[in-house]
């Protein structure tokens, strides 16, 4: 065997090396810098009434979920039901934060939108998902430019943060909460902040 | 039950391939008649039940069965029956299932139409598409079932995705995917090159047509890709230079360098193992466009993270076929090696620089599509890398390589002189540099870019000219007919196909260097001028339309005191997605489009409208569809039937003959 026919190869190996490397980076493995740190204040309208603005100071004393999600996000479909069982059934106070409703969605190309058709077209998109899949949120806004999600470190969605009675974030779950998320990650942290007692 | 069906005749042509692939190669490798034969029918099943799969999703939708999710997810009651059945291919599972039943199409096209291929040579290829078969097959039945179930059944679907609702849609998927597939044909043959040890002039020229077919389907799908974002994107361009549109870009040049390269192969017996780098090369990059385009690390590298079951599934697909192809390229590559010496200047050096420009452009098109994938992969920031740096690299490696397109086929095999070949076409080279400086003083738009477009179009068809002169004058004393009906259909093609990339340049400078754009606002009854074209808002109406309701403006055009038409521009707002949709009307022309876009109500009645005048834009497509009849006529040219006919082949003096056995040592 000629050595310079292996070149090909082993180009090949270093580069999937190198895209190997670059994707085991998982997000989640990387800390995020705000935990233990007060929750970023916003105010945002609400998906149910547009002129109402809200954020998480309508959550004081209590500890909650902050939900970072959009309808075009795939993962989100399949944590949606998850979040209305712990909505309903564990009375879990989550606040929905609708990502980049229309930016983000590959499918559609937002350049040429007015803000205004932008926020109605947002409005409807996301009312219409809350119908159709029930609403786990205590309350969602819409946070269309996705501002109030880098104040957050959000690198993509769906993302989750605990947040304490006192405005602190304690913990952040990247990725969809599924039944053994919620199991392990995220109902013995919830708990422990004094979560579900009356 | 329908459903179920489609599903069983996946799993079902699943089994064929891996029967399929085990035959073929094993059948091959111990010299089975009976396995290859075998190999050869699980082929064609597995075609037919693939077909059956994409009937059952196809009549799944027609039915409008909401039970079906792909259905429910793609399709309302309200979608038109057309995009109902596009809608089939316009999401994740279908598509994949199109991309297998192309394979499959392919795979039976080479068990029927190859007889002239030994027993052994053709049960490799066929082992070979098998196995890429079993791959992408598995894929679709575990990650991405297209006939999944949706309890309990919804009373309306979401409807397809409206940029999708377009008629450039019908029939753009379906080419692509026989272009990226087609080369699969081409690195099956070079992998059997590879097992068999076997690559002559034989070998090059049942390999060539398969390759150039694919080629053109290739280069026919990327110019209806094009000609959908110029009139549904609304925003007037033609190429982007986005992932998607680069994922296809790439096969097209390592496919264009292959054919090249398969010429050298032919005629001399050189590049052998070149070629197969390239056929390999060809066909990774159609992967990699898979995979860039299915698994969303386009849309973010986190939208793949967070649901990597396909992503990784397709990426493991893409590392083992690559590494395993270039394993085997390493191990045997070098017994390949051999044909003819050649001069620096002369035919086999010019196909040589061609196919060095090609890989580069491809190589450049990789790296700036991948480079903000890596980045942001790292958390080292989003990026993106826009047209700027794929004009600045992209250009100055095609205009040596379209300067070298016109001159190489006056260059003889193995040796020539370059002081010969310029005194017989610097009449040309002169006249286009005359032409282009002409021509940018009448057009009066003086830039270096539009000199050297014009000028690399004068001479290519200058030199396409003299070429065809040239060549009628050999051949004696029969007469002009009978001289022009002995000229062979690859040299046709070649002509043709060169031709037409000059006139593509053509027009992409044309367009670039005149194209006039204005943004208005206007009332209804106003009128805007642009390019000597005066413009009238007849007014806006709402119309609806079968899943849409659409604003519709009217507006005249007029010119020389002349009305020519009146295009009606659209604003739809689709039922799905509550997002407006941009419809341009365009008048078409041969010298000239004029393309008019609805933008956004003022809110006292006026509206943005935007004007393009695009002189010459017809020009692209004309010059990449001569591009794919060239293409066409180069593979049905009769040297290649002949063979078909002649089953004897001839190898070159030095190929290596077929070993006896295939346990190779």
């Amino acid at each position: 065997m000629k050595l310079k026919y292996l070149i090909p190869f082993v180009i090949f190996v270093a580069l999937v090396a190198l895209f190997a490397y670059a994707f085991r980076l998982d997000p989640r493995e990387v800390p995020s810098p705000l935990i233990g740190k007060p929750a970023p204040a916003f105010a945002l309208p609400r998906v149910d009434s547009p002129e109402t603005l809200a954020g998480p100071a309508d959550l004081r004393g209590q500890p909650w979920l902050l939900n970072v999600w959009a309808t075009w996000c795939v993962a989100c479909r399949e944590e949606h039901a998850m979040l209305v069982r712990l909505a309903r059934e564990a009375g879990v106070p989550i606040v929905g934060l609708d990502y980049k409703e229309i930016r983000g969605d590959a499918e559609l190309d937002a350049s040429r939108l007015s803000p205004q058709e932008e926020r109605e077209a947002a409005l409807l998109r996301a009312r219409t998902w809350l119908t159709q899949r029930g609403d786990p949120y205590r309350f969602a806004v819409l946070d269309l430019d996705g501002r109030v999600a880098i104040d957050y470190g959000v690198y993509g969605v769906p993302e989750t943060f605990l947040i304490d009675a006192g405005g602190i974030i304690r913990y952040k779950h990247i990725g969809p909460i599924d039944e053994r998320a919620w199991r392990e990650e995220l109902q013995p942290r919830w708990a422990a902040l004094g979560g579900g007692k009356p | 039950m329908i459903p179920e069906m489609g599903q069983f005749a996946l799993a079902l042509a699943w089994a064929l391939a891996l029967v399929q692939a085990v035959l073929g190669l094993a059948g091959a490798a111990r010299g089975s008649a009976g396995a290859m034969a075998a190999a050869r029918r699980a082929a064609l099943a597995q075609c037919a039940a693939l077909v059956l799969a994409y009937a059952c999703l196809t009549a799944s939708f027609l039915r409008i069965d909401f039970s079906v999710l792909l259905v429910a997810a793609n399709s309302s009651t309200r979608t038109p029956w057309f995009y109902r059945l596009t809608g089939v291919w316009g999401n994740h599972e279908g598509s994949m299932l199109l991309w297998a039943l192309s394979l499959s199409l392919w795979q039976a096209a080479v068990a029927a139409f190859s007889r002239s291929l030994t027993e052994s040579f053709r049960a490799r290829v066929l082992g070979v598409l098998g196995a890429v078969s079993v791959g992408f097959l598995a894929f679709l039945v575990l990650t991405s079932n297209p006939f999944e179930r949706l309890v309990p059944m919804p009373a309306e679907g979401r409807d397809l995705n409206p940029m999708l609702q377009d008629p450039g849609m019908i029939i753009h998927p379906p080419l692509l995917y026989m272009g990226y597939v087609g080369m699969a044909v081409a690195f099956a043959f070079a992998i059997a090159a590879l097992l068999s040890g076997r690559m002559d002039a034989a070998w090059a020229r049942w390999s060539r047509p398969w390759t150039l077919v694919a080629w053109v389907f290739l280069t026919l799908g990327i110019l209806v890709g094009s000609a959908w974002a110029y009139y549904e994107l609304g925003w007037g361009g033609w190429w982007f230079w986005d992932p998607v549109e680069n994922a296809s870009l790439m096969p097209w040049l390592l496919g264009t360098a292959l054919l090249h390269s398969l010429i050298v192969t032919e005629k001399r017996g050189a590049f052998r193992s070149w070629t197969v780098l390239l056929a390999i090369g060809a066909f990774s990059l159609s992967l990699l466009g898979t995979f860039l385009v299915r698994s969303g690390v386009i849309t973010s590298v986190h939208a793949f993270a967070s649901d990597p079951k396909r992503g990784v599934f397709i990426l493991g697909l893409l590392a083992l076929t690559v590494g395993v192809s270039l394993l085997l390229f390493a191990w045997r590559a070098p017994r390949l090696s051999g044909g003819g010496a050649f001069a620096p200047v002369s035919r086999e050096g010019s196909l040589l620089v061609n196919n060095v420009l090609m890989a580069s452009a491809a190589g450049a098109v990789l790296l700036g599509t991948i480079y903000p994938m890596v980045i942001d992969a790292l958390h080292a920031g989003k990026i993106s890398v826009g047209p700027p740096y794929f004009e600045t690299v992209f250009v100055p490696l095609m205009v040596p390589a379209v300067v070298l397109m016109a001159l190489a086929p006056f260059l003889r095999w193995k040796r020539d002189a370059l002081a010969r070949v310029l005194r017989r076409v610097w009449p040309e080279l002169i006249g286009a540099l005359l032409i282009a400086a002409l021509g940018v003083w009448a057009m009066n738009h003086v830039t270096f870019g539009a000199f050297l477009g014009i000028a690399l179009t004068a001479w290519v068809v200058l030199a396409s000219l003299r070429l065809l002169v040239d060549r009628l004058r050999q051949g004696g004393a029969v007469g002009l007919a009978a001289r022009l009906r002995g000229i062979p259909g690859s040299w046709w093609g070649m002509w043709l196909s060169h031709l037409g990339v000059g006139v593509f340049i053509l027009g992409v400078t044309l367009v670039g260097a005149l194209e006039q754009r204005l943004d208005v606002k206007m009332m209804p009854g106003e009128a805007a001028e642009l390019a000597g074209y005066r413009f009238v808002l007849r007014g806006v109406s709402e119309v609806p339309g079968p899943n849409y309701t659409a604003q519709r403006g009217e507006l005249e055009v007029w010119r020389e005191g002349r009305m020519l038409t009146v295009l009606a521009p659209e604003k739809r707002a689709y039922f799905r997605s509550a997002m407006p949709m941009t419809e341009s009307a365009i008048d078409w022309g041969v010298f000239r489009d004029v393309y008019v876009s609805l933008g956004d109500p003022t809110g006292d009645g006026g509206w943005v409208v935007l004007l393009f005048y695009k002189p010459f834009i017809s020009w692209i497509w004309f010059g990449a569809i001569a591009i794919a009849v060239g293409g066409l006529a180069a593979a049905l040219d009769r040297r290649y039937r002949r063979l078909a006919r002649r089953m004897a082949s001839v190898p070159l003096p030095e190929a290596l003959p077929e070993p006896a056995a295939e346990a190779v040592r």
